[in-house]
């Protein structure tokens, strides 16, 4: 067996992929988080939760009322990305003028709800979501056997950070958000509805975790907690993206999904907290994070 | 109302009933308090959880619903996997509610530190769920009765079975903490001991719902042996990956600890030709089928091995009771100690020195699609495996007061 | 001298404590909630005094705990130096913490706190002298200064009560002071306490340390009083819970953390058994409202509305 640093090729392949597919989710995750924080100033706490939420209303589609994967991966998000906006517009509304403590504070309280309501109503352990009829099977890639439905998160994921980032950079509608983000009463004062626009924009970021939650649901079980460990990963992605940045976020997601790979091939144990020495050090030398503007 | 009014209103409220609360009921003497904490949400619920609370009141139904001349109290919570719930819990009743048995679910680590409590607060304390041997060697008290099974036998059963058939490279996936390294480990004596080799493992969180990583390790390894050292869910969800990701063609999946509530999760399809050993299986006999037909009326699921462990432990503790007079911990131990097991679950089974409940383990195959007759029959039996060579022998306890 | 409203609470407060062993009341929910008290007296001394938000408090409030409890197992180290040794690994844990998180500012500092945070919990998960999962179990109680045996619930409730009266105290003393009154302009306008000449970042530090240590008080305490030290204790959701105790008792005030404490713990004590996980759902509605309506907390809100008062009839 060819080996690469003493460890054996087709291993470090292997988790190279799966860190791939890791590393998508990542990125469509933090996508979600850097909209909300970048356009809002809100540190949403929530996040995992909504992306649980996205997993849940899938597994409900399917099992209340029959419908497929495919309505899901539409009607999801738009489902949670309704509730997030109800959220906005009751709670975070009031916090804006305040210190952004209190707004991370509110979604932090918020994600306890959600999680406690689902857990209380579903248990703690998990459901299974069938992978889609379309994707089953596998890509014998020679050093590892891959599931075609992890090749499908990683080409979805992409595909939708790459808009997403063409929406916000590179058309009008972007252009305003941005202005409005850095300068609110001026963008009013042209006649942007400023505040609807933060609503939506809200709505958008939460509907971006739901969606990531129905494209999790036949990877992992949709549980209650499946969002709680994941949110602060994710945070560490966004922090060290540059919490302003869609472009960073992406890329940074990305990057720590191989890094976290790599990890599970020299130290496994500590794969999930390479992510936070990282974010540490990058806080420490470059606070506004690797492609930030702050 | 003023805002501050309204708090200081509700804060009395939410103090006073707090306190009223957590005021202790006065503890009746010779009255029998049976306590369960047990996982009854998360990762193993399915295992004992809420269902296993049928089977005790069918238990204490069955006996008559009181003993000493005063009627049995049962109560439980969820110990959600956490040590120092179970731990808290269990000193809790003992000081406040006069607790006189406690069962034991799911989960050796919080069983490990219950047994702790159990010695300091002398409360008979029958694990039924927990796995781990070092409850009856290391770890044991002079209160703990190990009733249905543990690491020992589990690997006695499954791990001697699977060397026998070919399999001697073996690859732990193990579940990080104390229940998945006791069963790696008696796993390994028995692959060792059958001329086998553990080429490598990997320690997996409890409650992992991914294991594509830990799986692709394992391919990596060359093992031809995937030895899943966990349980519930865990199990579950490991064993699907293996079938997704291919690498059970390679390597065969050793279920070191399966209960019938996760074949029946994981279907046939995918669990057919598995090794396992049990304590008892519903489709043995007339009086465990009886038995499992009960259950599964009120519950609509067959018992699994520890559902009726819980039925069997409630009526053995009560009847020996009966037969001591009294609550008191150290008379009861006694007469558990001098009792002869005979019911649904076992045949001539007793409470040996070290709190292992010595009986004939089973170890089983699971059934294909083809061969399975009728719902719930998963099982062929491949080997009956009497108690002494199941658990051990007693001179191979480290139970510090056993007299060898 | 005028004994003052505040001050009649306090001795009410110190009269219901001492008589709490003979109310039936079971000491280790007590004991449970003055342990919690500390903690979240400690964190307030950092949020409500100087305006920093520590994300992941419970390092110092569970390492102190571990090292307490190891020291007592496996060594057998005399209950108070034991308590002491962790109160010193905590006061360690939190310079190191706190050296690099005062780097930074606001969100950022709150964040390196949470990722510093994080390491802590998988070194604990990983170290062989935590055991991981499993915890460390059956730590055996001792004796303060080999005199006075604390086996005894009663006999270590009055420990624990003494200790937390002490804490008040002292909290009280440091924010009182000169350093107090620093700190509290640090955190209502850093840019002026620098232009002022403070050494801002020093006395940040010092905050902090005192802060990590004061949780670590709360946390060897506990594992004492509870016989475990567990993962638990140094995972998020404790960071989580402690957050709540002290903003829904009252950031900035006293009482405070305490009686956000004891209303935490009793809610979790008595809804846990009755509604499962509904618990969390509540915990979770509390917060929101506070965040939103009650920002001063219990104790805030009720000492403005004293004060308005105050100043009406007067």
């Amino acid at each position: 067996m060819t080996t690469i640093a003493g460890y054996p090729l087709p291993v470090v392949l292997g988790q190279l992929v799966l860190g791939f597919v890791n590393g998508s989710f990542y990125a469509l995750l933090s996508l979600g988080l850097a909209v909300i924080f970048g356009l809002l100033r809100v540190v949403n706490f929530a996040h995992g939760a909504f992306y649980m939420l996205g997993g849940f209303v899938a597994y409900l589609l399917l099992n209340w009322f029959g419908l497929n994967y495919w309505v899901a991966l539409v009607l999801a998000p738009l489902l949670v990305g309704c509730l997030g906006i109800v959220a906005e517009r009751m709670l975070l509304r009031h916090l804006y003028r305040l210190d952004p403590l209190y707004n991370l504070l509110l979604t932090f309280g918020l994600a306890m709800m959600i999680e406690g309501f689902m857990q209380q109503q579903f248990g703690s352990s998990g459901y299974t979501y069938p992978v889609p009829q379309a994707l089953t099977g596998v890509y014998k890639l020679g050093f590892m056997i891959l599931p075609i439905y992890r090749a499908w998160v990683i080409l979805a994921s992409l595909t939708v950070c790459f808009l997403a980032w063409l929406l916000i950079e590179k058309t009008k509608l972007g252009a305003t958000l941005r202005a409005a983000t850095e300068n609110a009463s001026l963008t009013q004062a042209f006649g942007v509805n400023v505040p609807v626009m933060v609503t939506l924009t809200y709505g958008a970021g939460v509907a971006l975790a739901a969606l990531a939650g129905v494209l999790a649901a036949p990877i992992t079980q949709v549980s209650p907690h499946m969002g709680t460990s994941l949110v602060v990963v994710v945070f560490a992605v966004v922090v060290i993206g540059g919490m302003g940045s869609i472009f960073g976020s992406i890329v940074s997601g990305l990057m720590l999904g191989f890094v976290e790979g790599l990890t599970k091939v020299v130290y496994p144990e500590a794969s999930t907290t390479v992510i936070f020495v990282i974010m540490a050090i990058v806080l420490l030398v470059r606070p506004s994070g690797l492609f930030g503007r702050d | 109302m003023k805002k501050h009014q309204i708090l200081g209103a509700v804060s009395a409220m939410v103090i006073a009933t707090a306190l009223a609360a957590v005021n202790p009921a006065a503890a009746a003497t010779d009255q029998v308090v049976i306590g369960d904490i047990d996982d009854m949400s998360g990762v193993y619920a399915d295992v004992i959880g809420p269902n296993g609370l049928e089977a005790v009141k069918m238990a204490i139904d069955d006996f008559g619903g009181s003993v000493l001349g005063k009627p049995i109290t049962f109560i439980s919570a969820d110990h959600q996997n956490k040590p120092d719930i179970g731990a808290s819990k269990y000193r809790e009743w003992a000081d406040q509610s006069g607790l006189t048995m406690l069962l034991g679910g799911s989960n050796t680590g919080v069983s490990l530190a219950m047994a702790k409590v159990a010695g300091e607060k002398k409360v008979p304390f029958f694990a039924v769920g927990a796995a781990g041997s070092s409850l009856t060697n290391k770890d044991c008290t002079p209160y703990t009765v190990h009733y249905s099974y543990d690491t020992t036998s589990l690997a006695n059963g499954t791990a001697s079975a699977m060397v026998q058939a070919g399999g001697k490279k073996w690859f732990f996936l193990t579940a990080d903490y104390a229940f998945g390294t006791q069963l790696q480990e008696a796993a390994t004596k028995v692959v060792e001991k059958n001329g086998g080799t553990v080429v490598g493992s990997v320690r997996v969180p409890l409650g992992t719902t991914d294991f594509s990583s830990f799986l692709l390790q394992a391919q990596g390894s060359g093992g031809d042996v995937v030895g899943l050292a966990n349980a519930g869910t865990d199990f579950v969800n490991s064993l699907k990956s293996a079938n997704e990701f291919g690498i059970s063609a390679t390597m065969k999946p050793a279920a070191l600890l399966a209960f019938i509530s996760d074949i029946h999760a994981l279907s046939l399809n995918t669990a057919k030709g598995l090794y396992l050993t049990t304590g008892w299986y519903w489709d043995l006999n007339d009086t465990t089928r009886a038995f499992g037909k009960r259950f599964f009326a009120k519950t609509g699921k067959m018992p699994t091995m520890n559902q009726s462990g819980y039925y069997s432990s409630t009526l053995t503790y009560l009847n020996a009771v009966k037969a001591a007079g009294t609550t008191d911990s150290d008379k009861v131990m006694a007469e558990l100690h001098k009792a002869k097991i005979n019911d649904m679950f076992v045949k001539d089974g007793y409470i040996r020195e070290d709190g292992v409940m010595v009986h004939d383990m089973y170890v089983m195959q699971v059934k294909s699609p083809e061969e399975s007759k009728y719902p719930w029959d998963y099982y062929k039996l491949i080997k009956t495996m009497p108690g002494e060579e199941a658990f051990g022998p007693l001179s191979d306890s480290t139970c510090p007061f056993v007299k060898k | 001298m005028q004994i003052t409203w505040p001050r009649r609470i306090e001795i009410a407060l110190l009269m219901f404590g001492l008589c709490v062993p003979f109310l039936g009341i079971y000491p280790v929910f007590m004991m449970k909630l003055l342990c919690f008290g500390i903690f979240a007296a400690a964190f307030n001394l950092l949020l409500g005094f100087s305006g920093l938000l520590s994300f992941g408090h419970a390092a110092y409030f569970g390492i102190a705990g571990y090292v307490t409890a190891w020291l007592r197992l496996k060594i057998g180290l005399p209950t108070e130096l034991a308590i002491l040794a962790g109160v010193a690994a905590s006061a360690m844990t939190g310079l190191v913490v706190g050296a690099l998180a005062i780097r930074r500012q606001g969100i950022y500092f709150a964040m390196i706190t949470l990722a510093l945070a994080q390491c802590i919990y998988f070194f604990c998960l990983e170290a062989s002298f935590t055991g991981g999962e499993n915890g460390i179990q059956g730590v055996p109680r001792g004796s303060l200064l080999g005199i006075i045996g604390l086996q005894s619930d009663v006999s270590m409730y009055f420990f624990v009560l003494a200790v937390s009266v002490g804490v008040y105290l002292a909290i009280k003393q440091i924010v009182g002071s000169p350093f107090g009154q620093v700190l509290k302009a640090i955190g209502e306008n850093e840019q002026r306490a620098i232009s002022l000449g403070y050494s801002v970042n020093r006395y940040k530090i010092l905050a902090f340390v005192l802060s990590a240590s004061l949780a670590g008080l709360g946390g060897s305490l506990k594992s004492l009083v509870l016989g475990l030290a567990t993962l638990s204790d140094v995972h998020q959701s404790t960071s989580g819970e402690v957050i709540l105790m002290t903003l829904l008792g009252g950031t900035g005030t006293f009482l405070g953390p305490f009686v956000g404490a004891g209303i935490v713990v009793t809610l979790q004590e008595y809804l846990s058994d009755r509604v499962g996980a509904w618990v969390s759902v509540v915990i979770g509605l509390i917060f929101v409202v506070c965040v939103l309506a009650f920002r001063k907390g219990i104790v805030g809100e009720i000492a403005k509305q004293f004060r308005a008062r105050q100043v009406s009839v007067s």
